[in-house]
C-alpha cells in the first residue's frame, strides 16, 4: 500500500501508445515507419538476437547460482530485461558511449565485456572492473540517477568536439524521481546535446511500484522539458531494435536529445539480497511471463521456419559455453593484495596516505615477523 | 527484559514514538510494504497506515525537503536513508536547510527530524553501502548527531531522538542490526541516560579508549583480550557524536592519562581529530602520551575483499593501545 497515486496498477493493461512489433504470441506487427529501421534485420540476424538473449540470460542465471553458492557477494538479475538490453544494445556503434547503472549485464555484453568484469565488482575484488576506454561504456553506476548527467555532460562535449556520436544512459523507473535525472534532462535540452535517454520501466524500483515515481507514462514526461520521447514494447527486441536505431540516428545527426520508455518486467528480485514475495503478487509476475522476450521471439522464428533442432543446439552450446566461461573466470579471479585498497585514491603523490599505507605495511610485516605468516 | 535484536530494538522504538505522539511520521524509500531493506520499519505501514509510514519516491533530497516542509506544520518526521551512501543527494537540505532553519528563524520554526542513516562496513556491503559518512555531519552547526552501540540504548535513543527539538542524525551500526540484547520496554523515556551523554562501558586504569556505534563490541573485546595481558583499559561508548561527551571522556583521561580513539570513518578531519584536541585542551597536563588514533584509512571505503585491511579490528586497537602505552608496536623506531 502506498500513500503516492491513483495511477494504473502494475499489472493493469499497459497503456498505449507504444511501439510493437511482435506480439505476445510472436506475431509480427508491420508498422511501416519503424519496420525501415529493420531492413537489414535477415533471418540469420533474427537468430542472432535470439541467441544474445539466451546467452545473456544464461548468464545471468549462472550468475545468480554462483551468488547463492557463495561466490560473489551480490548479484542484480536482468531476468525479463534481455530485449530491452539487447535491442537497445546492439543499436549501439561501437563509436557511442554508454552510462549505465548496475543492471545493464546485457549491454555490457552488447558492448564486448569481458566475463571477469561483469562479476568482479560483485565478488567484492574491485569498485570497478571494464576499462571505460575500450568498451566505451562508463563503470556501473549504483547511485541511482547520478549517470545521466553525466551522459548528458559527455554528449555536451562531444558536440563542443563535433564529433557525430550519440551518448546513450541507462535508468530506472524509480531512477525518473531523482533530481540528478531532472537536471539531465534540463541540461540536455536546454544545450541540444546529443544523448539518448533509455530507461528500462521495469514496474518496480525495489519494493515500489512505479505509481510512486510517476502518475502519467514516464515517456509522457521528457516532453515537458523539451525532449521528444517514445515508449516502447520493452519486451520486444525487434521493437527495442528499431526504435532505439531510430533515437540514435536523430541524436548522432543534430536533432537534440531523446527519450525511451521501455516497458518490461523485473522478473527476478530486485537483487539475490532481496525477497519479493513481501511485496509483489505472484500472479502479476505469471502475467509478466506470458510476455516472456525470448519465448516471443522463439515463436517468431519458429513460424519463420527458423528455429531449428539445428539451430536450437547452436544456442544451448553458446549459452552452455558462456556460463562455464563467467564461472571459470569467477572462481579464477585472484583475491586483491594486501596494500591494492591504497591504489588510485589520487593521480599524483598524497603525502598523508603515503605515511598511513607505509605504517600499515609496517603493521602487516610485523605480523609476519611474530607469526611467520598471514594475517 | 526482553531479548531482541539490535533491529528489533529500532523497530520497537519508533513504534513507541509513533504511538505517543500523533505527528510522528516515518518516511523513506521502501519502508511501507517491505518493512525497509533491513526490516526495521517492519509491521508500521500495516499498524499505523500509510500516511504515517510513508513509502517516499526514489529521491533523498525530496525525502528532506519535504520534511522541513512537515515541520513548519508541526509534524516530527522520521526519515530513513536506505544507506550511508544515498544520504549525499540529501545533503544540501540537510546542511543549509534542517540544520539551519531554526537558526534562521530566530528560533520560531523546530526542525525536530530523525534522519535514521544505517552506516558502517564489515560486512562484505557493494560500493557506497558501508560508509561512515557522520564526520561531514558532525561539521554542521545546528545538527545533534547520536549512534547507539547495542539494542537497548537503540531503543531508547531512537525515541530521545524523535523527541527532541533540535535535528538529530541518527546513525545505526547496520553490521549490529543482528546484535541481541536485553530490552526493557517498559523503560521510562525520561529516567533514561540523557542523548547527549557518552557511557563508561568497561571501568579500567591503564588507558581510555573511546569507540562509539559499530566499534563498541570491538573496543569491547579489544579489552579484553588487553586484560589477559595484564592491561587495564577503560571503554567509553561515545553513543553522542554532536556535542561530544569531553566531561566524561575527560574525567576518564585525567585518570588513565592515555588516550586510544578508534572509528571505521577515515582519520582526516574526523572525529577522532576533534576529540584528541578537545581532550588535549582539556587534560594537557595528565596526559602520559600523545592521543592515538586508530581508523579507516584516507580512502575510498574499499571492495569487500579489500575491507578487513581498512575497518580497525581487535588486532589494530590492540596495536594502538601498545602505542599509547609506549610498549612495543608496529611503529616502534620510527621517528614521523
Ligand atoms: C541515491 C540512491 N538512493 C537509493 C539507492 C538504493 N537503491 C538501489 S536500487 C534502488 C531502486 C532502483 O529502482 P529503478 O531505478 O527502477 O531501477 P531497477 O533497480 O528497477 O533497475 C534503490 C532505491 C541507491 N542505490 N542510490
Ligand atoms: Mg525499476
Amino acid at each position: 500500500m502506498s500513500l503516492a497515486g491513483a495511477g494504473p496498477a502494475t499489472g493493469e493493461k499497459i497503456s498505449e501508445p507504444w511501439v510493437q512489433l511482435l506480439t505476445p504470441a510472436g506475431v509480427r506487427v508491420p508498422e511501416p515507419h519503424y519496420d525501415s529501421w529493420l531492413e537489414d534485420i535477415d533471418g540469420g540476424r533474427l537468430q542472432g538476437l535470439y541467441r544474445d538473449m539466451v546467452v545473456v540470460r544464461r548468464i545471468d542465471v549462472e550468475a545468480t547460482a554462483l551468488q547463492r553458492q557463495g561466490e560473489l557477494a551480490l548479484w542484480p538479475p536482468l531476468l525479463g530485461q534481455e530485449a530491452a538490453q539487447i535491442g537497445s544494445g546492439r543499436a549501439l556503434a561501437p563509436d557511442d558511449f554508454v552510462f549505465p547503472s548496475y543492471r545493464e549485464t546485457g549491454v555490457a555484453y552488447c558492448r564486448g565485456v569481458e566475463y571477469a568484469d561483469l562479476v568482479k565488482v560483485w565478488r567484492g575484488n574491485a569498485p570497478s572492473s571494464w576499462d571505460p576506454y575500450r568498451l566505451n561504456m562508463a563503470p556501473m553506476q549504483i547511485i541511482i540517477g547520478a549517470q545521466a548527467l553525466h551522459a548528458t555532460g559527455y554528449a555536451m562535449a562531444t558536440k563542443f568536439d563535433g564529433a557525430e556520436t550519440a551518448t546513450m544512459t541507462y535508468f530506472g523507473d524509480g531512477a525518473t524521481s531523482q533530481g540528478d535525472l531532472n537536471e539531465a534532462m534540463v541540461f540536455a535540452a536546454s544545450f541540444q546535446a546529443p544523448v539518448l535517454f533509455f530507461c528500462q520501466n521495469n514496474q518496480w524500483a525495489i519494493s515500489e511500484p512505479v505509481r510512486v515515481q510517476a502518475q502519467r507514462a514516464i515517456a509522457d514526461r521528457p516532453p515537458g522539458f523539451g525532449i521528444p520521447s517514445v515508449r516502447v514494447d520493452g519486451n520486444d527486441v525487434l521493437a527495442c531494435l528499431a526504435v532505439t536505431r531510430e533515437a540514435l540516428d536523430r541524436v548522432r545527426t543534430g536533432a537534440g536529445p531523446y527519450f525511451i520508455e521501455a516497458v518490461t518486467y523485473r522478473m527476478g528480485p530486485h537483487t539475490t539480497a532481496d525477497d519479493p514475495t513481501r511485496y509483489r503478487d505472484p500472479n502479476e509476475l505469471e502475467d509478466w511471463r506470458t510476455r516472456d522476450p525470448i519465448d516471443r521471439l522463439a515463436a517468431y522464428l519458429k513460424s519463420e521456419g527458423l528455429f531449428d533442432d539445428g539451430f536450437q543446439a547452436q544456442v544451448r552450446t553458446a549459452a552452455d559455453d558462456a556460463a562455464a566461461g563467467l564461472r571459470a573466470a569467477c572462481t579464477g579471479l585472484s583475491d586483491p593484495s594486501d596494500l591494492e585498497l591504497f591504489d588510485n585514491v589520487y593521480s599524483t603523490p598524497h603525502a598523508v596516505l603515503e605515511r598511513q599505507k607505509q605504517h600499515y605495511a609496517r603493521y602487516l610485516a610485523g605480523f609476519e615477523a611474530a607469526e611467520g605468516g598471514q594475517r | 527484559m526482553t531479548t531482541m535484536t539490535f533491529g528489533q530494538a529500532i523497530n520497537a522504538g519508533l513504534r513507541k514514538a509513533l504511538d505517543r505522539d500523533p505527528k510522528v511520521l516515518l518516511i523513506g524509500e521502501d519502508i511501507g510494504t517491505l518493512g525497509g531493506v533491513f526490516r526495521i520499519t517492519d509491521g508500521l505501514q500495516k499498524d499505523f497506515g500509510a500516511h504515517r509510514v510513508v513509502d517516499s519516491p526514489l529521491a533523498e533530497s525530496g525525502i528532506l525537503g519535504t520534511a522541513v516542509g512537515m515541520c513548519f506544520r508541526g509534524y516530527r518526521p522520521v526519515c530513513e536513508i536506505q544507506f550511508d551512501g544515498f544520504v549525499y543527494p540529501a545533503f544540501d537540505q540537510i546542511v543549509s536547510q534542517v540544520a539551519k532553519l531554526h537558526y534562521r528563524s530566530r528560533g520560531r520554526v523546530k526542525m525536530p527530524i530523525t534522519v535514521r542513516v544505517p552506516f558502517g562496513g564489515g560486512f562484505g556491503g557493494a560500493e557506497h553501502h558501508s560508509e561512515s559518512p557522520e564526520a561531514y555531519f558532525l561539521h554542521t552547526a545546528g545538527l545533534r548527531a547520536v549512534t547507539p552501540s547495542n539494542p537497548q540504548d537503540a531503543f531508547l535513543m531512537v525515541q530521545q531522538a524523535i523527541a527532541c527539538d533540535d535535528p538529530v542524525m541518527f546513525f545505526e551500526p547496520k553490521r549490529r542490526y543482528h546484535l541481541k540484547g536485553e530490552v526493557d520496554l517498559e523503560a521510562d523515556l525520561s529516567a533514561a541516560a540523557p542523548l547527549d551523554q557518552a557511557r563508561i562501558e568497561r571501568p579500567g586504569s591503564d588507558a581510555t579508549l573511546v569507540a562509539y556505534g559499530p566499534l563498541v563490541p570491538t573496543a569491547l573485546a579489544a579489552a579484553d583480550a588487553a586484560a589477559d595481558e595484564g592491561i587495564s583499559l577503560e571503554v567509553i561508548d561515545l553513543r553522542s557524536l554532536s556535542p561530544l561527551d569531553f566531561g566524561t571522556v575527560a574525567d576518564s583521561v585525567r585518570r588513565t592519562g592515555r588516550l586510544v580513539i578508534t572509528h571505521e570513518a577515515s582519520q582526516t578531519g574526523g572525529l577522532g581529530a576533534e576529540l584528541a584536541a578537545g581532550i588535549t585542551e582539556r587534560c594537557f597536563y595528565y596526559l602520559e602520551h600523545a592521543p592515538v588514533r586508530v581508523t579507516g584509512f584516507d580512502i575510498p571505503y574499499p571492495s569487500a575483499r579489500m575491507e578487513q585491511h581498512h575497518v580497525p579490528d581487535l588486532d589494530r586497537i590492540l596495536d594502538g593501545v601498545d602505542r599509547v602505552l609506549d610498549r612495543p608496536n608496529s611503529l616502534s623506531g620510527l621517528e614521523d
